[in-house]
């Protein structure tokens, strides 16, 4: 499943992928493609470094070798204003939203517009209303983020990640933390954004059920490694045993239940008496 | 010029946070609105326990210089006394004390959030300089607010001790004032006072921003980063006195 | 960005608020008032002795301060000290026959040039001299000729 040459119509093509945090090896080797037009999903158990893939892929981070393009630009020779302009075409949506504390819903989503374009503010303002309507919360304009819920900080910081029409959108973990009404709109509004808007998607997830029902590709990475990836349908159908593990959630299996230690029985007894 | 690795890149970056900065400050000249807001958050905010700290211990000043010079029948002297410590050392110092605990804490709090929250993180991604955006304006604030503080602190403080020496102790206000303007020195004393308070406004707000972007991202690293600029601040600010004092009324 | 209108107004005034303190420490609380608005004329006398007198001490006449010293240095042949002293241009009726001394306010106090009005017709212009002058009396000296004197009178 090495692939050498970018698929004829692969956004971003990461090679020989490796990054390491201290001593420990967060990827080793790692190629992929992210397909134009599609919603890519990246999956794995907690730690395996998928949010760090995001920032590598944005350039907030080097790796230790390997090059990752993005349309065509490989993104670690960049220089800082290239890199920048780049970021421009690239929305990221943050675990946290990562919301402007100290400014309004409205002012948030106006951001970007106001940081890099020149547009009179009556412009602006149709903008950040349509990006706002986009979410739904065209009626939240006035709030501050801290009266926004989790899900609705989500969508804001959506509909300022979408200002600048970005051609492809990060999403780290939306699905986390939601209640099973936000989760839904929140699907739904990717599914929506990626086909209305012609974006690239990729989203950074360990929710196999609602990353399942909109992602077109899945990757699975395990311990620095892609393990397995295609269609979620195929996914569901794999033949390793770690892979059906991760998409049912069963509690045991080839990722112990138990974290490694000494035999139960000895531990449980008193050291140097055996009975 | 590329962009160097990441292990040459996190070395750099802490130690060059100064520069970055002051090369930022450029562009904050070219948009006074994000000035204008860090003025009042880093000095309008401030003023008010500057003003109060300023009253009481010019009052102090006046009660205790009253009890030593009346030993030497030097009553006459008191305004001197008074104006000269303010200007010389206390105005500049402790103003810049109260400056690192108020508005250094909360700088390095609010920047040190904006990064546990991601919102640096994200504002890169929008491809905007967080150098740029937040941390010069604030640091052209502090170091513009600093020695107006300064300024309030020790006419405050002049005035609170002639309240007391002059309307309780029965110091003649005119000698008050007149042995002041006679003793006391434009170049020597205001001027030096006032290259002290620009040079703490600088220094606290520096600590303050590089505590708060280089602060570990969780809520108990943000909690230590703003301790830290607190005792940071007040070592730099009472280390820097002394030298400059050193230097500045070292022959005269 | 709150443009909140409060806000700004607040910055103004605190601003002004500074820069006025600034003014007050400049103006009314230290001598920036007399050292740049007066025209000033030099004169110069030469003492024996100026010991204790430096730059910027005062020169006054009946109390009065009308200027202060603006060098003092050593003449290479007489081995006089040179005082120049900057004199308010409106004290421009000083005779030229003026004494200058140096004296000493109180006894441990600040030295300064004392000018003792004489009778003449022609007045101190810029850059004229003191030709009478008293110098600075040493309180060691004074008191070692004291006792020099007590001990002549024992014998």
């Amino acid at each position: 499943m090495e692939q050498t040459a970018p698929g004829d119509n692969a956004l971003i093509s990461v090679r020989q992928l490796s990054f390491s945090r201290g001593n420990k090896k967060i990827f080793n080797n790692v190629s992929l493609d992210i397909e134009r037009g599609k919603i890519t999903a990246i999956m794995g158990p907690s730690g395996t470094g998928k949010t760090t893939l995001l920032k590598l892929i944005a350039g907030q981070l080097y790796p230790d070798s390997g090059v990752i393009t993005v349309d065509g630009l490989n993104v670690h020779q960049l220089r800082r204003a290239e890199l920048y302009n780049l970021r421009k075409r690239m929305g990221m949506l943050f675990q946290s939203g990562a919301l402007l504390t100290d400014m309004s819903v409205y002012d948030n989503v106006a951001f970007p517009l106001r940081e890099h374009t020149h547009l009179p503010e009556s412009m602006i303002r149709t903008l950040v209303l349509m990006k706002l309507e986009a979410v739904g919360l065209r009626g939240a304009r006035h709030l501050m983020p801290n009266e926004l819920s989790g899900g609705m900080a989500r969508r804001i910081a959506l509909a300022r990640a979408i200002a600048l029409d970005p051609m492809m959108i990060l999403y780290d973990e939306p699905f986390t933390g939601q209640d099973p009404i936000s989760m839904g709109v929140l699907v739904h509004l990717i599914k929506a954004l990626n086909s209305t808007l012609g974006l690239t998607s990729i989203i950074v997830s360990h929710d196999v059920h609602e990353t399942s029902l909109i992602a077109d590709t899945i990757y699975v990475i395990s311990e620095g490694r892609i393990v397995d990836h295609g269609t979620p349908e195929a996914m569901r159908q794999s033949s390793s045993p770690w892979i059906q593990q991760f998409m049912t959630g069963a509690a045991d299996g080839p990722v112990p239940f138990h974290y490694p230690a000494k035999d139960y029985l000895d531990d449980l007894l008193p050291t140097g008496k055996r009975y | 010029m590329r962009r160097p690795g990441p292990a040459l890149l996190s070395w750099v970056e802490p130690r060059f946070f100064l520069l970055l900065t002051l090369s930022g400050l450029f562009s904050v000249v070219l948009r006074p609105r994000l000035l204008l807001n860090q003025l009042y958050s880093v000095g309008v905010l401030s003023f008010l326990i500057i003003f109060i700290s300023g009253l009481f211990v010019g009052m102090v000043l006046g009660l205790q210089g009253y009890y030593i010079l009346s030993d030497f029948g030097a009553e006459e002297t008191l305004g001197l006394m008074v104006a000269a410590s303010l200007v010389r050392e206390l105005g500049p110092v402790v103003s810049a004390l109260l400056f690192a605990g108020r508005a250094g804490s909360a700088l390095t709090a609010e920047i040190g959030l904006m990064k546990a929250t991601e919102q640096l993180s994200g504002m890169e991604m929008m491809a905007v300089d967080p150098i740029k955006r937040i941390i010069a304006p604030r640091l052209l604030a502090g170091l513009l607010s600093m020695p107006l503080l300064a300024g309030v602190f020790s006419t405050i403080g002049i005035i609170g001790g002639l309240l007391v020496g002059s309307g309780m102790l029965g110091v003649d206000d005119g000698a008050y004032w007149a042995q002041m303007q006679a003793k006391l020195d434009f170049y020597d004393d205001i001027v030096n006072g006032f290259i002290k308070s620009v040079v703490f406004g600088f220094v606290a707000s520096w600590i303050a921003l590089f505590e708060g972007y280089d602060a570990i991202p969780t809520s108990e690293g943000v909690s230590r980063a703003t301790t830290r600029t607190v005792v940071n601040s007040a070592f730099s600010i009472l280390g820097l006195d002394f030298i400059l004092t050193a230097l500045m009324f070292g022959d005269s | 960005m709150q443009h909140s209108n409060t806000q700004d107004t607040l910055v103004g005034l605190f601003v002004a608020a500074g820069i006025a303190g600034l003014f007050f420490l400049s103006l009314k609380a230290s001598n920036l008032s007399s050292i740049t608005q007066k025209d000033s004329f030099m004169v110069s006398a030469r003492f024996e002795n100026s010991d204790g007198l430096k730059v910027k001490s005062a020169v006054s006449a009946a109390g009065v301060k009308v200027g202060q010293v603006a060098s003092i240095e050593l003449d290479p042949t007489t081995y006089q000290s040179v005082v120049t002293m900057a004199i308010d241009a409106k004290y421009n009726n000083l005779p030229d026959d003026t004494t200058a001394s140096i004296f000493t306010a109180g006894l441990l106090g600040e030295k300064y040039v004392n000018l003792e009005p004489g009778g003449s017709d022609t007045y101190l212009a810029n850059n004229s001299a003191i030709d009478i002058t008293q110098p600075a009396i040493i309180l060691e000296k004074v008191i070692g000729q004291f006792l020099f004197k007590a001990a002549e009178e024992k014998k």
